[in-house]
């Protein structure tokens, strides 16, 4: 009872046209696109959302010959992608987390990149009198008020530096939080986009909000705070513990961060007049 | 209301100005759209109509295994996916994933099941018709399945038309696999979600209004080849 294949295939004049189609398809989207000269770096929504990747690429890429991939995810997520191998560099900002990633053995080594720093956003009548520049005193405000606060609640380097803000306050989010704080568990976007729809409050890192159109109601509130900071850092995925990292390539992209070049096509990129990222690299890491 | 007009005007604006990135990805999600509709098909049709015309202890269940997979959630299928392909995964050898491979390998999966389930419908309506007629002719089950397949070939044009739709309007899945990665990866759905992300909200609306008009466009070219192939086979 087996089938007779020409004759299924005569039967099958549609589907043998569309099978061709599909294979020419096939043939046009090569599975990997070329094994040769490119990386795949993971990072973190907030560089890719404010925009500085479509800055920064295409100049490595002249510099190097050498393509390189960005998978924006949160820190949390991208530090994962890491241990599993399916990264070859990681550009991220969650310094306890990047450390221990390297301490653990996944990364080589990192090297401090850039920094810009984090700013408490709210609706522009600031019913909690948060306005100044003192982030705990803020949080304070915000939860003395129980006015809404849309958190990131996705394990990345934001949400980290808003729990530390939080304990820095006085509060463990774990059980302190009530109805009145969020947590949209999602990336910086669409957690501002929350915010914005509820006139809620919100930490995010400054790229991302200069680069957020839907703002609504919402403005900067807390800024200028030193706690605020946010430092940046690349590494590359430990070639010991997954063979197939490119780590000629990898090595490249982080030397070309941390160059002079580099350096300079980070504190090149502004919108509307601000710039966005601080180069901050030092001679050998 | 006034916005959703604005953003048509802006998707006009965009399709006039002809941007080659656009344009990339309107081809790279046609491209694996249609990839995975055909694959879709290939796996679902012959085994929909198996479905149809066999009579198999578990068919029942089978059955309803099946219809149920109509409403498999995509973000569990993206990772599934993820997890194979990874590199710490079994098929991590591979390195396909965060290629357009694993997209199409996600679409594929998701499409399946619903050609698969479509099909045994329509299968089983036309078997019902002509059960009689093959079995006097001495035609097995197995060999009648072919010539169902054909005799319904013009309402199962419409079943892998309902696979592409699913292809291309899939978001969670490809955004997992695929990594939405600029000039690589990045098709439709996930600039959409990019531009949404970015908060906006009228560029997202019109990649959507784009890629609504990509879907009617292809629907339209089936039904034309479908009105001109009734026409000439009667």
């Amino acid at each position: 009872m087996v089938m007779n294949l020409p004759r299924a295939f005569r039967h099958f004049g549609l589907a043998g046209i569309a099978a061709a189609a599909a294979a020419t398809t096939l043939l046009a989207v090569p599975p990997a696109r070329a094994a040769d000269r490119y990386i795949t770096v993971a990072s973190t929504t907030s560089t890719e959302q404010s925009g500085l990747f479509k800055q920064l690429l295409p100049e490595f890429e002249k510099a190097s010959g050498i393509e390189a991939r960005v998978v924006a995810l949160g820190t949390g997520q991208a530090l994962d992608m890491g241990r599993r191998g399916d990264a070859d560099v990681l550009f991220v900002h969650d310094q306890v987390a990047e450390e221990k990633f390297v301490s653990d053995g996944y990364g080589v080594k990192r090297f401090e990149v850039m920094y810009n720093d984090f700013v408490i956003v709210g609706p522009r009548e600031d019913p909690a009198k948060t306005r100044g520049g003192d982030v705990v005193a803020g949080l304070k405000a915000i939860a003395a008020a129980r006015a809404p606060f849309a958190s990131r609640a996705d394990k990345s380097g934001t949400h980290a530096a808003e729990l530390r803000y939080w304990k820095a306050a006085g509060m463990d989010m774990a059980k302190d939080k009530g109805p009145w704080y969020r947590e949209t568990g999602s990336g910086m976007g669409p957690t501002l986009n929350t915010a914005s729809g509820m006139n809620a409050y919100a930490l995010t890192d400054r790229g991302t909000w200069l680069n957020f159109k839907n703002r609504g109601d919402l403005v900067i509130l807390v800024e200028g705070d030193k706690r605020l900071f946010n430092q940046y850092g690349v590494m590359l995925v430990n070639p010991a513990k997954h063979a197939h990292v490119k780590q000629e390539a990898g090595r490249k992209f982080i030397d070309w961060l941390v160059s002079p070049a580099g350096q300079s096509a980070i504190a090149a990129y502004k919108i509307g007049g601000e710039q966005l990222f601080f180069p901050n690299a030092k001679p050998g890491g | 209301m006034f916005e959703i007009f604005a953003s048509l005007g802006e998707a006009l604006a965009l399709i006039g100005g002809a941007d080659p990135a656009l344009a990339g990805i309107v081809v790279l999600s046609l491209e694996l759209s249609l990839a995975a509709a055909v694959a879709g098909a290939a796996i679902g049709l012959p085994l929909g109509a198996l479905i149809a015309v066999g009579r198999f202890p578990g068919r029942r269940t089978l059955i309803v295994t099946l219809n149920a997979l109509l409403g498999l959630p995509s973000v569990v299928v993206g990772l599934v996916v993820y997890l194979l392909l990874s590199r710490a995964g079994p098929l991590g050898s591979l390195g396909i994933l965060f290629t357009p491979a694993a997209i199409v390998v996600a679409q594929t999966l998701l499409v399946a099941p619903i050609v698969a389930a479509l099909a045994r419908q329509v299968a089983e309506d036309a078997w019902r018709e002509y059960e009689e007629q093959l079995t006097s002719l001495g035609v097995s089950r197995l060999r009648a399945v072919p010539t169902i397949l054909w005799d319904a070939r013009f309402s199962l044009l419409t079943v892998v038309l309902a696979g592409f739709g699913r292809a291309a309007s899939e978001v969670g899945a490809v955004m997992i696999v695929g990594g939405n990665i600029d000039g690589v990866t990045r098709v439709m759905t996930t600039a959409i979600a990019l531009e949404t992300s970015k908060g906006d909200l009228p560029l997202a609306l019109a990649l959507g209004a784009i890629l609504i008009l990509v879907v009617l466009a292809v629907n339209a070219g089936v039904f034309a080849i479908r009105e001109w192939s009734a026409r000439r086979h009667g």
